[in-house]
């Protein structure tokens, strides 16, 4: 078994984790540095469960080895909070019951929040097309929805 | 329970010539990944065991889309789909049939050099290894059987690359280095109808990039899933026809993905377009004649004749739009 030390930058912070080479970044994240924010769903990179944001892009950890991350900027659902106050996307998930189970939730969120730091003002076409690579099994689907164009309000409304 | 990949080294290349060193000799069993998308699934299935996996992710000369003085699209094979499907540089089809690779997820870790060698897919191999073993390996697996095709001394994975029916309809060539040198083959040549040995590239060659060449044909891709996303294509079809001033096809490319163990030119479909006006009615005469002589084996989603089928209507919807296409 091959050791390495890896130099992982989970939401904003450098973490040093000497690890297995062929760990993938959902393991690391979970069992390496007790991040279980991340999801592990079908781990063959078909659900959308684990996803996570590199250099601001969804991308499915359960199927990126930790060694290819190395020197990219990592974010989970634990940064997306700014420390007691939650992302606008966290809040509206909440407010508007956008999750049964739970377990979808993290990857719709960062798969959300990266498609409005692209595209503040998503049609809902724009979003059924960024949460294309996100499976919910509550079929959750339209409260998931209608949770994004509310984040997206609310942002603009700020930002006027 | 974690599907665990199992024990690998991991080493990352600077430039190209380190990693065709790192793979120029095949009993250190080391094998390239860029996005991972296809390699690390199939680590995970025991469908590969590696001693090494060499990452070409670092090696920026394998990156971007650049156009040359005569206007071809030089596209480097680690040029994610994602970055494709949103690039005003590349032709439209290309970028059409990368939107609709995998997931959105996916296209931001898939690279189109990854997508043009994808594995070969089938019902028999795309398994557990624990289920293999029940079932008995297939050919693909180092057994002594095909499963789809208990006769046959050959292996019927099916070629899944969405993107090699469109370079190849668009006449693109690739790149291929290797420590013993380079050279340029076209992508149609780099396909081979074998199911294990899939590519005529060899394990040692690095595929480096891709040349599209100007073109004024007019385009379409069509995609058959069970689902509009994260499924792979059960059907790819790409199309390309120059057309003169009076309507006429001068040249018509119709490529198959997805059916077979290497994309498939429809050639006598390609001919018979040749000097007509495309009217619904030769373009479902030419759909039928693109479907004919091909067999399609049950090793994927979904029966053998209604993929058949498929491809006509599927090639008609290309011909037709690309008919219709504002070039």
């Amino acid at each position: 078994m091959t050791e390495s030390i890896l130099r992982l930058t989970v939401n904003g912070a450098l973490h040093t984790v000497v690890t297995s080479s062929h760990r993938t970044l959902l393991e690391v994240l979970r069992k390496d540095l007790d991040m279980t924010g991340t999801k592990h769903g079908c781990d063959l990179g078909e659900c959308g469960a684990c996803t996570v944001l590199v250099d601001s892009k969804p991308m499915l950890s359960c199927i990126t080895l930790a060694s290819q991350v190395e020197g990219r900027e990592i974010t989970t659902i634990e940064g997306l909070s700014d420390g007691p106050f939650p992302d606008e996307l966290q809040t509206a998930f909440s407010e508007l019951g956008a999750a049964q189970c739970g377990y979808c939730t993290p990857g719709m969120i960062l798969s959300s929040r990266s498609l409005l730091d692209t595209n503040p003002d998503p049609t809902t076409d724009d979003i059924n097309e960024a949460l294309a690579g996100n499976l919910c099994r509550c079929t959750g689907y339209v409260a998931i929805i209608s949770a994004v164009h509310l984040a997206a309000t609310r942002t603009l409304g700020r930002a006027e | 329970m974690t599907i665990q990949v199992p024990p690998v080294g991991f080493v990352s290349a600077g430039t190209l010539e380190e990693a065709a060193r790192l793979v120029s000799d095949p009993d250190d069993r080391a094998v390239l990944i860029a996005g991972g998308t296809d390699l690390v699934p199939k680590l995970k299935r025991h469908q590969a065991a590696p001693i090494t996996l060499v990452s070409l992710a670092n090696i920026e000369a394998m990156h971007g889309i650049a156009i040359t003085d005569d206007g071809a699209c030089v596209i480097g094979a680690l040029t994610t789909l994602s970055e494709i499907a949103s690039s005003p540089d590349v032709p439209t089809m290309l970028a059409s049939a990368a939107a609709t690779v995998a997931s959105p997820q996916i296209r931001n870790s898939a690279t189109i050099g990854g997508n043009l060698c994808v594995d070969t897919r089938c019902n028999y191999i795309d398994m557990p290894l624990t289920w293999r073993q029940a079932r008995g390996h297939c050919l693909k697996d180092g057994g002594d059987t095909c499963w789809v095709a208990p006769a046959s001394d050959r292996c019927w994975a099916i070629s899944s690359t969405d993107l090699a029916p469109v370079v190849i309809a668009l006449n693109a060539s690739v790149r291929l280095v290797s420590s013993r040198g380079e050279r340029v083959v076209t992508a149609d040549s780099l396909y081979r109808s074998d199911g294990i040995n899939y590519l005529t590239k060899t394990s040692d060659e690095i595929l480096v990039d891709v040349t599209i060449p100007a073109t004024t044909a007019r385009t379409s891709f069509q995609k058959l899933r069970r689902r509009g996303s994260i499924d792979f294509a059960l059907l790819s079809v790409a199309c390309a026809v120059d057309v003169d001033s009076e309507g006429r096809c001068d040249t018509a490319r119709i490529v198959v993905g997805g059916i077979a163990s290497a994309p498939v030119s429809a050639t006598d479909a390609e001919e018979f377009l040749v000097g007509k006006q495309l009217t619904p009615e030769v373009i479902d005469e030419a759909s039928e004649i693109a479907s004919k002589p091909v067999r399609a084996q049950d090793n994927t989603d979904t029966g053998q004749r209604y993929r058949k089928w498929m491809i006509s209507v599927h090639v008609a919807k290309a011909l037709t739009e690309a008919a219709t296409e504002r070039v």
